[in-house]
């Protein structure tokens, strides 16, 4: 599915990743975990294509295909999804058209007619039950004035309507409080299959109780530094990352 | 010969040609020698700061369009709002088209100044409104008058609830190398009444025009009256527009005014209050692009207690374009518990866009509410990414943005028809197609 080979980026001529290595096969969960500043936004901003970062070195490939130059809607197009750590308030589109815009969108790009209006309402209500969203919410203007339990929920709600192949959970456990935690991870959970992989990144272990992953890796400097399975996750947790942080 | 030489050498001409009577020579006398003594306002006014005429005014204007035009309904359809039933006052270059027009008597008046300036019935009307709530001191407001004629008339009695919104369209077919028109409007709602207006000017070729227009609304108590300006011209078109509002108690006045196009647009719009509880709206959306002139000038004059008024202008601009936006909220000191309210929020598209945005609140009475905000940005970049991330392409994800800052005076709008209009033309000047309305 994703395969990112020595990817070296840098924002302003400092150097964030500095080679990250990294195989993601369809139907597999990876954790990324590290301390603050270790790179993982920067990680999940680069593969979904943020211009601000400088790809230096490397390379990402999506399906057999190498995506490192394509502009955030192309790889968008091509299944890649980033839930992001503080959505973007958009005041004056509504949750709804939103939606219709970006899956009519991916759609016109795949050249593909727009999806007819009673599929599209049919296909919000079903995805919006799955993450027990109120109707009301969906006309609401885009993320505006939502709690952040509602904006991550929010952002898992478009990742059901989007159904990408790759997604990039960025911090969707902070600012959660734990009923919120289960509906999301409930909603990732329920969106999982063997033809799509899930990447979530978290600075804790707890979203990882509902978000079972195959493999976790431990990112530090900009570089992953520890690869293993779902306990190596419990073994930070126990040690801190100041274990990680003595050994590097 | 300078264009002001020429409109003082037409000037005697010209009252030669139409029917006066004494009165209006009087008054077209006394505007005719302010002119003369301030001629066209340059970058030295303090209200002309930022707009310069002096390259538009280089044009070889004719002053008098030489013949009457035809235009057929189909060439020019699409400028109605033609979804719904209207009453239309339609002038080709100056020129009143009765072909065009579906003007009425009955119940209410929508027809031409030329026949209320003359006819003994509508003597009394006008020698109540006419010019006297037009800023006589104003030498472009001075110009229009002097030469004032042809227009349109809107008398609505009280009571009375106009049964269908009214266009006010001026084409101009570039019939002429380049034509200034100075149409004149006087807009009379009775107590209790209320009428839907919509002005456009439209150029069908790229001659140049210059358009002078004075309109003159008086609101009285209790009176509804929505205005909507559709300023959507070529980019050889200029506009001066001159707009002067009175209002009597309780009364409800709003203009929008939507300014897409054109060369130099300059929008003098002027509210006076004339009673309490009265409510008056301005809001605009300008969206330019290359070297697109756009300065909104606004006065409310808050005269009396008790009274609100809403500002609301939001500017793109891209290109070279530049954007003014001097907006003069003044409170005289019996006005207390005034509650005035002035936004203006602009994005600039490009290094090489400017906007000058100038508030000017000038309060004598001590217990009055008035805010203003103010903002100049660009586009917001993390919300560009976060919706290309979602599979928006770049430029619709800026038409997007776009639409959600033009939303709240687009919301306003209380025609559907020239709401889903407006939203189609800003569509295509961010060359989008958008699969919903906001």
């Amino acid at each position: 599915m994703l395969s990112i080979k020595n990817l070296h980026a840098s924002v302003e001529d400092k150097e964030i990743l500095k080679g990250i290595n990294l195989e993601v096969k369809a139907g597999e969960v990876h954790a990324i975990m590290g301390p603050n500043g270790s790179g993982k936004s920067t990680l999940s901003s680069v593969i979904a294509g943020k211009e601000d970062y400088e790809v230096t070195d490397g390379e990402i490939v999506l399906e057999g295909e190498d995506i490192g130059e394509l502009a955030p809607e192309e790889r968008a197009h091509k299944g890649v999804f980033l839930s992001f750590q503080y959505p973007v308030e958009i005041p004056g589109v509504s949750v709804t058209n939103f939606m219709k815009t970006a899956i009519n969108e991916s759609r016109k790009a795949k050249g593909l007619e727009e999806m007819p209006a009673n599929e599209m309402l049919k296909l919000i209500r079903e995805k919006s039950e799955l993450l027990e969203i109120d109707r009301k919410f969906l006309s609401r203007s885009l993320n505006e004035g939502f709690s952040g339990g509602e904006k991550k929920r929010n952002e898992i709600f478009q990742m059901a309507m989007l159904e990408p192949k790759l997604a990039i959970l960025d911090e969707t456990d902070s600012g959660l409080d734990i009923d919120a935690l289960r509906i999301v991870a409930n909603g990732v959970n329920k969106l999982r299959s063997k033809d799509n992989a899930v990447i979530v990144i978290t600075h804790y272990q707890r979203l990882l109780d509902y978000i079972v992953p195959d493999y976790v890796h431990v990112l530090y400097n900009g570089k992953i530094v520890k690869s293993g399975g779902k306990e190596l996750a419990y073994e930070l947790e126990e040690k801190g990352y100041d274990w990680i942080k003595s050994e590097n | 010969m300078d264009l002001k030489e020429k409109l003082l050498s037409s000037f005697m001409a010209f009252e030669e040609r139409v029917d006066v009577n004494a009165d209006l020579h009087n008054i077209r006398t006394e505007a005719i020698k302010n002119f003369e003594n301030k001629g066209f306002p340059t970058k030295k006014e303090e209200a002309w700061k930022y707009t310069s005429l002096n390259a538009v005014l280089k044009n070889d204007f004719s002053v008098f369009p030489k013949q009457e035009n035809a235009l057929s309904y189909a060439e020019v359809k699409k400028y109605f709002l033609h979804e719904i039933d209207t009453y239309k006052v339609v002038f080709i270059d100056g020129i009143f088209s009765s072909f065009l027009s579906s003007t009425t008597h009955e119940g209410l008046d929508v027809c031409l100044m030329s026949s209320a300036l003359t006819k003994p019935k509508y003597k009394e009307v006008i020698d109540t409104y006419f010019n006297k709530i037009a800023n006589k001191d104003e030498s472009l407001t001075s110009l229009n008058t002097a030469f004032a004629h042809e227009g349109a008339f809107i008398n609505i009695p009280k009571n009375k609830i106009a049964d269908k919104p009214i266009e006010i369209i001026s084409f101009s077919t570039g019939n002429e190398a380049a034509l200034m028109v100075q149409p004149r409007n006087l807009v009379v709602v009775g107590k209790n009444a209320q009428v839907q207006i919509i002005e456009r000017h439209q150029s069908l070729n790229s001659n140049p025009v210059l358009t002078n227009a004075v309109t003159e609304i008086y609101a009285h108590e209790n009176a509804n009256v929505d205005y909507y300006k559709i300023q959507n011209d070529v980019l050889t078109a200029n506009l001066i527009d001159n707009t002067y509002i009175s209002q009597k108690r309780d009364s409800n006045v709003s203009v929008h005014t939507f300014s897409f196009g054109g060369n130099i647009t300059r929008n003098n719009l002027n509210f006076y209050h004339e009673g309490e509880n009265i409510d008056s709206t301005l809001k605009g959306i300008t969206i330019i692009s290359g070297k697109q002139h756009v300065d909104h000038y606004t006065l409310v004059n808050h005269a009396q207690p008790n009274c609100e008024s809403h500002q609301n202008y939001k500017g793109i601009f891209d290109g070279s374009s530049t954007g003014v936006f001097n907006g003069k909220i003044y409170v005289e000191k019996i006005a207390q518990k005034t509650d005035a309210f002035q936004q203006n929020n602009n994005v600039l598209l490009s290094d090489k866009a400017t906007i000058n945005a100038k508030p000017q609140l000038e309060i004598f009475a001590d217990d009055v509410k008035c805010s203003h905000g103010c903002t100049i940005g660009q586009l917001d970049e993390d919300a560009m990414f976060y919706m290309q991330s979602r599979g928006i392409p770049q430029k619709e994800a800026k038409a997007l943005l776009m639409y959600a800052f033009s939303n709240e005076v687009i919301d306003s709008i209380r025609i559907t028809e020239l709401k889903n209009r407006i939203n189609k033309i800003i569509a295509t000047k961010l060359g989008v197609n958008m699969g919903f309305d906001l």
